[in-house]
């Protein structure tokens, strides 16, 4: 035999804590074994997947970051392009880009399939660093160095749009990365 | 039915339709709180009026400056100030209605409004006036004028206090035995709610009052501390919307087509996982932040491995199925779906709460999972992918319950007859397809990396410029047109509330007997609340919600499709680590 039911208007008197109906059962299982997967590929993507926000963070007083930066373009400088340093450092290398007001600094020329460390930070408020045309976004804060590892898998020229607001000149902040084929040694 | 019409002097009257005693102070809270949120919210669409003919390139209507101005006014009208003084008007419902009790220390009430109203109209001048370009967000280093955030700490003062006047409504309502047994579930969630908002508001007070001494130049402020705080406030906020949202499907469920709990337990079980793991949300912002490593995220953007999803999804079936449950005792047992096709689907309350069930559910529920995903969120930060998920669980999911719950609390509490009801009835419609086509357009377009609460996505006037997929072109369309069907959708609603509540008719008995236009048909004849053990069987050996456990697979295959299809996009990615 079932029991009374009533609305959401209405108290419920007596005893309440009633066993859980058989739909109601089956619904709730397999809700609980979806959350259990939603839960478990995120620690599995980090074993298993090649892309992951870890990265390696500290923090970075924004002058520090700047003559990072400026000894970056110093010793790999390969040429300017809009007035911005074209900057070519070798594969395995730590590499550097500033967000600020509003541009990216430096241009980024890279090789396809090598890895870098690429650190980013802001030289004044927020920004969001985003790739294109591949889509790779990530938060740009001041005061924090965010070093991401990076592999290049496509050639061609991707801009670095900024998509965290960062003033009335916002859509103006449009940065360079250039990636060519690995030279042949 | 002579009790409607009973003296002022009363502190209570009796409705008429649920045989409620109102007290007359919560009720006079309830309408000038719901109304000054019509008022936010009249604001908050014309913004994004002016914003959608913006982001639609082809119009580009704003200049740079007005365009984050409307951005900033936009944000803050919808998400803070329309949602918040309505959910005002939700507690005073939940509490002193609907446990016919006196709402304790009244002036209180009244002072918590005024605290609010004034922090409101503090915030918009400073915004209108050029002092708070900042955006909803205000992240410092940007820094809007001092006024400002004393504005937002005198509403969350405010609204902080209403919270506690709900306790309080629940305190005396046990001691005054004004209920037997425990609390309605309604009520039930509407604690829940009242619950989240003390966290919420804490979170709030513990960044803006340190944000209002660093405006004044009395502290520093770490920008990566300033966000995970703030979205301790920012996203729990919208955790109150989805527990008053939830609260109002159960009650228009039970008033429109006499809906039944199937189990209480489960039901409020849910409640509790939402109050539990809820405001680990602020993690679901910082996803891709340098300040926070691999395990806080992946534990936090989880609620605690998914228990308040799992809250969510047993909403999900526990609402539809206890319409299905509630019209089948009804006598509407053909078929499977049967119970759908006999609903009264030209009664806005239904409409509107159905819409929002579906479109929260479906849409914002599969959209945010999955771009909360840890990993995922690398291609979602920030783009245009973030509003077109909470513009369907905050606007078609929250603000269209809000607005399908108003077609009962017009007649029930104002005790008014709904004007315009030839539109009334297909408002929720034109809202609903507005709001779900536009945030499906923004949706992809994030998809191909189009970014959110940005000017000109061509960069007019940047040393480089983007390309993008030509089908953006194309979805911008689609956004700006369907963006401005849903903003008729509110015009329309802002128009019938009004035009009801300051030159509407009077409902009287002989209305409801005479069965006048402009009252839904809840009103009209409230639908059987209590069923007995004998009629519940019968539907059980009946099939039971046979139609909803299809609706939820349904549900579930969209799930897993669009969450692993985003898996793969991802391993197309550079390698990032």
């Amino acid at each position: 035999m079932k029991e009374d039911l009533h609305s959401s208007l209405v108290s419920p008197k007596g005893n309440w804590w009633l066993p859980i109906g058989k739909q109601e059962k089956k619904w709730v299982t397999i809700a609980f074994v979806w959350c259990m997967i939603l839960f478990f590929m995120m620690p599995f993507w980090h074993i298993k997947g090649g892309q992951n926000p870890s990265g390696i963070r500290s923090k970075v007083e924004a002058s520090a970051f700047q003559a990072r930066v400026d000894q970056f373009i110093q010793d790999y400088q390969v040429g300017e392009e809009k007035g911005i340093p074209v900057v070519a450092p070798p594969a395995g290398s730590h590499i550097y880009m500033a967000g600020r007001m509003w541009s990216w600094y430096p241009v980024l020329k890279l090789q396809k399939g090598a890895e870098y460390t690429l650190h980013l930070s802001s030289l004044d408020v927020n920004h969001g660093f985003s790739l294109h045309p591949v889509n790779v976004n990530f938060q740009v804060v001041p005061g924090y160095d965010y070093g991401l590892k990076i592999v290049p898998n496509t050639t061609g020229d991707f801009k670095i749009l900024c998509n965290e607001f960062c003033g009335v000149g916002h859509h103006l902040m449009v940065g360079k990365v250039i990636v060519e084929e690995a030279a042949d040694e | 039915m002579s009790s409607m019409v009973s003296s002022l002097a009363n502190q209570f009257r009796t409705c008429g339709v649920t045989g409620l005693k109102v007290d007359r102070t919560a009720e006079n809270l309830i309408k000038i709180n719901a109304v000054v949120a019509v008022v936010c919210l009249l604001i908050g669409v014309l913004a994004a009026i002016g914003l959608v003919l913006t982001r639609w390139q082809a119009v580009h209507l704003l200049d740079p400056v007005m365009f984050y101005r409307f951005l900033t006014a936009h944000g803050l009208n919808m998400l803070i100030f329309f949602i918040i003084f309505f959910e005002m008007a939700v507690l005073y419902f939940a509490g002193p209605v609907m446990l016919s009790c006196r709402l304790p220390a009244p002036k209180l009430g009244w002072t918590s409004f005024i605290l609010m109203l004034l922090g409101m109209i503090i915030v918009n001048y400073t915004v209108a006036v050029g002092q708070a370009d900042v955006l909803f967000t205000s992240y410092p280093p940007l820094k809007a004028h001092p006024l400002y955030y004393l504005g937002i700490i005198l509403f969350a003062v405010g609204a902080l206090i209403v919270c506690g006047l709900f306790f309080a409504t629940l305190v005396v309502a046990k001691k005054e035995k004004t209920y037997e047994g425990q609390i309605p579930l309604v009520t039930f969630g509407g604690l829940t709610a009242a619950i989240i908002a003390v966290i919420t508001l804490l979170h709030g007070a513990a960044i803006y009052i340190p944000t209002f001494l660093w405006s004044l130049d009395l502290m520093a402020m770490d920008p990566q501390l300033y966000r995970l705080i703030f979205w301790g406030l920012g996203h729990s906020s919208q955790q109150i919307n989805v527990a008053a949202m939830v609260s109002i499907w159960y009650l228009l469920a039970a008033l429109t087509v006499g809906g039944v709990v199937l189990n209480e337990k489960v039901s409020r079980m849910a409640f509790v996982l939402y109050i539990l793991f809820i405001s680990m949300a602020s993690a679901h912002h910082l996803l891709v932040d340098p300040g926070f490593g691999a395990a806080w995220k992946v534990w936090n953007t989880s609620y605690a491995m998914y228990l308040a999803v799992l809250a969510s999804m047993i909403h999900g079936f526990t609402v539809p199925a206890g319409i299905e449950m509630g019209q089948r005792l009804n006598g509407f047992t053909k078929g499977v779906f049967g119970w759908l096709k006999n609903a009264p689907w030209s009664d806005p309350g239904f409409s509107g709460m159905v819409l929002s069930v579906v479109i929260f559910g479906f849409m914002g529920g599969i959209t945010g999972v999955t771009i909360g995903t840890e990993q995922i969120n690398i291609l979602a930060h920030n783009t245009l992918r973030i509003p077109g998920h909470f513009h369907v669980t905050v606007v078609g999911g929250t603000a269209l319950a809000f607005m399908a719950v108003t077609y009962y609390v017009l007649p029930l509490i104002f005790q008014k007859r709904v004007a315009f009801w030839g539109l009334a009835k297909i408002q929720p419609y034109i809202f609903a397809g507005g709001i779900s086509v536009m945030g499906m357009a923004m949706t992809f377009q994030g998809i191909f990396g189009v970014p959110r609460r940005h000017f000109d996505i061509t960069s007019a006037g940047a040393p480089f410029s983007p390309e993008f997929h030509p089908a953006v072109n194309l979805l911008q369309a689609v956004m700006g047109v369907a963006g401005l069907v849903a903003a008729v959708g509110v015009l329309a609603f802002i128009a019938i509330a009004v035009v009801t509540v300051f030159f509407g008719k009077k409902m009287t008995a002989s209305d409801i007997e005479a069965k006048a236009s402009g009252i839904p048909q809840g009103v009209l004849r409230l639908p059987k609340q209590q069923y007995t053990a004998s009629e519940v069987e019968a539907v059980h050996n009946a099939g039971g919600a046979r139609g909803t456990m299809v609706l939820v697979g349904i549900f579930l295959v969209c799930f897993v499709a669009y969450y692993f299809v985003n898996w793969k996009m991802l391993s197309f990615l550079w390698k990032i680590g």
